[in-house]
């Protein structure tokens, strides 16, 4: 946004407030009913579902039944053996240990298409509608259900799939490589697939917003290609880097599916034991880790927020 | 700072696809002069100043500095540096690294890059402002800096993209003396890209007048006014009346203009009258259909003052009266 349209919308909305100051009373009743619509749907579908996650956490569960009560048992449980087995690591450790290195490998990449996407699509492409083409052609993977999108990647990763196939074919291999599916490998590159998208767009929206004179400054100023990147585009794309890799982080960190299928249901997740424990009807420890991984999360996502001033981005 | 160099361009072109911007120009700058590429938008006046510092590609013809050919020498090494429009400043960097920008990518120590950044903000009596950051500047402080940031490089040939343009109209005047002065400080070449034939007037030592992606007339200013070679040039320049007068047209300085009650070479009638402090401009229409202006001092005027609707007679000195040279 140009300075003259920012302080435009400043003088704009210090107007607004001043009247609806000096009206108050009428003005701020409208207002509370125009919410009111999407207060109701927030209130339904989040905050009454945290609030009864919350409090089963701290039910009271054994082999066969489920009672209200106000217990830690659960919380206990989820770290049962954690003391004991230091240095080793418990179970919950090694699952979440596993799910953030899932979360780090996936934002990596994400970050380095992404970044690299949406270098090309605000610096390189030069008009609207070649940029909307391309926007479109990136948005393909969404025009599908996520099941089939991962379930196309069995016949292309397979044992006899396509890929190995081919490397046999060529001869790189004798044997079809065995960690193409049912891997890490197969999980990175099936996260990678779905969510660079959500990498793209913050950061091309930052991208978009750099002054081109400023890179022409810094051309004047000696600054090669690499030094313009480092030192002018990075640190003013900042802010959709960290919106994306909040996007990324919170989507992966509760993943259960992704890595449920390209995992060949082997690999361990915190979504995925949460998904296993409602399965068999064990709700009030599911409960429990839910509100551990919302913990978790939330702490990730307040880091990240203190390195950008997030108001000034929507 | 370094030598200064003259600029020299050599039937410069500059093509987007059909659309010719800049012409086949040829101008020469001398060293050490503050040359103004005057011309209302979309003259070409700001393709040939980005073709000058490197950021737009020459499409034919050639750009010398001093001896050197630069057609395909990168902005850096040219020997010029640039201070945009909008400033350009680096909004994620202080003052003073907006500054020493030049000499970071030079790979300079900390402390040295400090330094050399306070001598350059103490030239625009910017020093106090270092630790902000541009945003917390006004449009007059951030071209000062931007001014420094320019001059880090230790160019020959400074480009400014109408520096002035976004500034209040008293700041303007300000700030145009400062650039005059600091270029004489400096004793190197100034080419400034600007729509005001006022700021022109008051800056240059040579003006160059462009319309339609070619140079109408270069020169001095005083000989740019008093003598422009086609009617545009007198109607951009201002001051001036054109008339035609024995088949010739010929143009007339407003303040060559006399007004009188008495009978004068031509009658006109009163139309408008606006006061200016110092002068007074008084608009007539003749009763051939032609429009002219005054200017008359404001003693002068109040001496005898019309009013709109008064018939007077018109009459001005006969080597007032100058004849275009060239037609467009």
């Amino acid at each position: 946004m140009s300075e003259a349209t920012a302080d435009g919308a400043r003088r704009f909305f210090r107007r607004a407030r001043a009247k609806s100051a000096t009206g108050a009373e009428p003005g701020a009743g409208k207002a509370l009913w125009q919410a009111a619509p999407m207060a109701l749907v927030f209130f339904v579908f989040f905050l009454l579902p945290l609030a009864v996650t919350i409090i089963v956490s701290f039910w009271e569960f054994t082999q066969y039944s489920i009672e209200p009560a106000l217990v830690f048992q659960n919380y206990t449980d989820v770290f049962s053996g954690c003391l004991e087995e230091l240095p080793g690591l418990c179970v919950t450790l090694a699952t979440y240990l596993s799910t953030l290195k899932f979360c780090f490998l996936v934002w990596l990449t994400t970050l380095l298409i992404g970044f690299t996407v949406a270098y090309f699509l605000a610096f390189h492409v030069r008009t609207l509608p070649v940029q909307v083409a391309f926007f479109l052609l990136c948005t393909i993977p969404f025009w599908t259900s996520i099941v089939i999108r991962m379930i196309s990647w069995i016949p292309l990763l397979g044992r006899n799939g396509l890929v190995n196939g081919f490397l046999i074919d060529i001869g790189v291999t004798d044997t079809p490589l065995e960690w193409l599916l049912y891997s890490d490998f197969a999980v990175v590159l099936a996260l990678t697939h779905l969510y660079a998208l959500f990498m793209v767009v913050p950061i091309f929206n930052s991208m978009m917003r750099i002054d081109r004179s400023l890179i022409e400054a810094a051309a004047d100023s000696g600054a090669t290609g690499v030094q313009t990147l480092t030192s002018v585009i990075i640190p003013l794309a900042k802010p959709g880097i960290i919106i994306g890799s909040i996007f990324v982080i919170t989507i992966v960190m509760g993943d259960f599916l992704t890595i449920g299928i390209m995992g060949g249901q082997q690999i361990a997740s915190v979504g995925k034991t949460i998904q296993t424990q409602i399965q068999y009807l064990q709700f009030p420890i599911a409960a429990a880790n839910a509100v551990l991984l919302l913990i978790a999360v939330t702490f990730a996502i307040s880091a990240l927020l203190k390195m950008v001033d997030i108001r000034r981005e929507l | 700072m370094a030598q200064p160099e003259t600029v020299e361009l050599a039937a410069v072109t500059k093509a987007y696809g059909d659309v010719v911007a800049v012409d086949r120009i040829s101008l020469k700058i001398e060293a050490g002069q503050y040359c103004c590429l005057l011309g209302p938008s979309g003259c070409g006046k700001t393709s040939t100043l980005r073709m000058i510092a490197g950021h737009e590609s020459i499409s034919d013809g050639d750009i010398l500095i001093g001896h050197r050919r630069i057609n395909d020498i990168p902005p850096a090494k040219r020997g010029t540096a640039m201070m945009f429009q909008n400033y350009a400043l680096f909004p994620h960097l202080d003052i003073a690294e907006n500054v020493a920008f030049s000499l970071k990518m030079q790979g300079t120590g900390k402390a040295e890059r400090r330094k050399r950044a306070m001598e350059m903000l103490d030239l625009v009596s910017m020093t106090e402002f270092a630790d902000r950051k541009p945003n917390q500047l006004s449009g007059g402080q951030q071209q000062r800096v931007a001014l420094a940031r320019a001059l880090m490089t230790r160019p020959s040939v400074l480009l400014l993209d109408e520096p002035l343009s976004a500034l209040d109209p008293f700041l303007r005047v300000r700030m145009r003396g400062e650039l005059r002065r600091i270029q004489r400080e400096l004793g190197i070449s100034f080419i400034h890209v600007t729509h005001s034939q006022e700021e022109a007037m008051a800056l240059s030592d040579l003006v160059v007048v462009m319309n339609d992606a070619k140079i109408v007339q270069s020169g001095p200013a005083r000989e740019v006014f008093n003598r422009p070679r086609t009617e545009f040039v007198a109607r951009f320049m201002g001051g001036h009346n054109i008339m035609s007068e024995g088949g010739r047209t010929v143009t007339l300085r407003s303040d060559a203009l006399q007004i009188s009650r008495a009978d004068g070479a031509r009658r006109a009638t009163v139309q408008e009258v606006e006061y200016r402090g110092p002068q007074v401009m008084v608009n007539l229409a003749t009763d051939s259909g032609d429009e002219m202006s005054a200017i008359v001092s404001e003693r002068t005027y109040f001496s005898d003052p019309v009013t709109p609707g008064d018939v007077v007679g018109l009459t001005w000195p006969a080597d007032e009266v100058h004849e275009l040279t060239a037609e467009p």
